[in-house]
This record gives C-alpha cells, structure tokens and sequence, in this order.
C-alpha cells in the first residue's frame, strides 16, 4: 500500500462508477480495545460483498481522507483513509492505518466478488 | 507434564498458538506425542499490516497462511489443519455445525488431551465461540470417555471467577523454539518482538515469566 494520492485515487473511483460492483467495507479497533483500556467503548462494522453501483464517488479531505460513494437509493462512507493500492486484480484497495500502523477503517472496490 | 497419546490443539487464528501454549507443543512434540493443530481461520481481520504498511486487507491471508505453517514447521506440527473459517465470523456459525467439527476431529483423531480457550474468559470473540465449541463437543462424549480439556484464560477477571491455573507448565527448555514460533508469525509480532527479544536479553523478570510459563484451566463438566 502506499500514501493516498488523492487524484489517482478519485480516478480508480471514477473508472468504477455506474457499474455493479462488490464493496468490502469496515470499521474496528481491534477485538483487545477494552481488555487492555476498560473505559474504552469499543464498536465496528463490517460488510463483505456487498453489491451495489454509484452514480457518484469522491474522496475529500486533506489527509487522512474520506470517500463517499452516491449509491442507487443510499450512501456509503469511510473516514480515515490514509492508503491505497490498486492490485493487482484492478481492485480499488483504500485503508486507514492508525498511528501505529494498524488498519483501523478500510473500503475496498472490485467489479469481481472479494474471496 | 503428563504423557499423553494424541493432543489436539484447537485455536482460531494463526498465532493463538504461539503466544500461550507453543512451548507446552514444543515439549509433548519432543517427547514424541502426536499434534494436531485445527487453525479455524487466517487471520483475515489482522489489524497489523506493518507500518508503514507491507500488506493489505486482501493480501493478509495469504501472508498469514505462510506464517502459520511456517510456526507449524517450528514447532515440529506434523498435522496442521486449516479449517476455512472466517476471522471474526466464529460466533455467528452455526453452532451444531461448529459443534461437530471438532466431533469430528475428536473421532478421528481420538486425543486424550484437547488444549483451547476458556469460553467466557479469552477476551477476543472468536476464541471465545471456538473454546465454547469444543466444550459442547466433549461435553458430548460420555463424562468416562472423555479427553482431558485444557483451556487457556487471560481475560481481566479470569483469576478472580476461575481461581488460579491448575496447570502451569515450566517451557524453559524450549523457549528458543518458543521464540521462534512467534516470530514466524511475523506481520503480528513483529513490532513486539524487538521489545520483548531486547528484556529476554536484560533477564527481565516479567517477561522471563510469561515466556516461560504456560498456564491452563481443565474445564470441569458438571455432568
């Protein structure tokens, strides 16, 4: 993965709009957040595969970033994103990696189902 | 420790093995026991991808698959399974359907000594619902045909509601191996490992007994 570039990113958005395609989305602090901080309130979400096609798509922000995506009767969000690599698959890979490096939020963009 | 004539070890991600029990392996290993290693998933959801990152969401497995075997190697795991779950997902499977897995794995394999977490009392979600699973399956098994359960514990309050270990296993002859198994897990420990190899150095009393001690509840069936 590498550091956002925000214009190759809005391209890959872009080449995926009005297509269906597959979205890994998710949110976590890590499955140990209250065992090692008890106060810590800990919350995620995650959805795999989910099919769904954008009318519009923008990543924002000047670092860590956000994207949305403009879905046919909805949204979808991500906050935090700091990477990106476009594999070798041709899949749109964005990540948010806390200050440690660990992934905190990633959304992921295929036009084939992620395994 | 007590000779045992198969031990079946089931834990859901790679490196679960490493961290707790991979010395208490290493020794029935050496001393000639049979081990079967049931890993459910691969780490899928693992939130350390180096920093700066090395791997991503998609690429992780594979990584961590290689690890595995690679820790397996280490530990001289002749029979490493692979279960095909999904990191994170243990809880919301179908519990009859996890329940006879490790039935399964039980009939085949016919342990007398199954190691995995303490339900209730392993902090992540997925080594709760699997420890949970294979309670169900041995509590399936008539009490007198039983294998022996070993569970590992390390939530905050697991001393408080479960009283002391009952086994502690003293692995210092083979923490090298030990060692070893949780660096082979390296897109984890790395960034631990540097710390922990640098107090093992300075004989840091803390360290020393957590390296070199591996505890474990038997679970007690009431029936």
């Amino acid at each position: 993965m590498q550091v956002v570039d925000a214009k190759r990113v809005q391209e890959a958005i872009n080449q995926f709009a009005n297509q269906d395609v597959y979205i890994h989305l998710e949110t976590t602090n890590g499955a140990y957040a209250s065992h090692y901080d008890q106060t810590f309130f800990s919350a995620g979400a995650y959805i795999r595969n989910a099919l769904v096609r954008y009318e519009l798509g923008k990543i924002t922000g000047n670092g860590p970033y956000r994207v949305g995506l403009k879905i046919n009767i909805g949204w979808i969000y991500a906050e935090g994103i700091t990477h990106f690599v476009i594999d070798e698959q041709g899949r749109l890979l964005l990540a948010g990696h806390d200050y440690k490096g660990k992934l905190a939020v990633a959304l992921e963009i295929s036009t084939t189902p992620f395994e | 420790m007590e000779k045992e004539r198969h031990v079946l070890v089931v834990f859901p991600h790679p490196d679960d093995e490493a961290f707790g029990v991979s010395g208490t392996i290493a020794t029935y290993v050496k001393n000639g026991t049979p081990v079967t290693y049931a890993c459910l998933t691969l780490g899928e959801m693992g939130r350390n991808m180096g920093n700066p990152p090395f791997t991503n969401r998609e690429d992780l497995p594979r990584i961590r698959k290689k690890e595995l075997m690679e820790a397996a190697r280490v530990l001289g795991i002749q029979d490493l399974r692979m279960m095909g779950f999904r990191d994170k997902t243990i809880e919301f499977e179908d519990e009859n359907k996890m329940t006879n897995m490790v039935l399964a794995l039980i009939e085949e394999l016919n342990p007398s000594l199954i190691i995995t977490f303490y339900p209730g009392y392993a902090v992540h979600p997925d080594h709760d619902a699997t420890g949970a699973a294979v309670v169900r399956a041995v509590g399936k098994i008539p009490a007198a045909a039983r294998p022996t359960l070993h569970c590992v514990a390390f939530s905050n309050d697991c001393v408080e509601k479960l009283g002391e270990a009952d086994i502690i296993n003293d692995i210092t002859p083979v923490n090298d191996i030990k060692l070893a198994a949780i660096r082979a897990h390296r897109s984890q420990t790395e960034q631990m490992f540097a710390d922990m190899e640098e107090k093992m150095k300075n004989q840091d009393p803390q360290i020393l007994v957590w390296i070199n001690n591996e505890r474990f509840w038997t679970y007690k069936f009431t029936n």
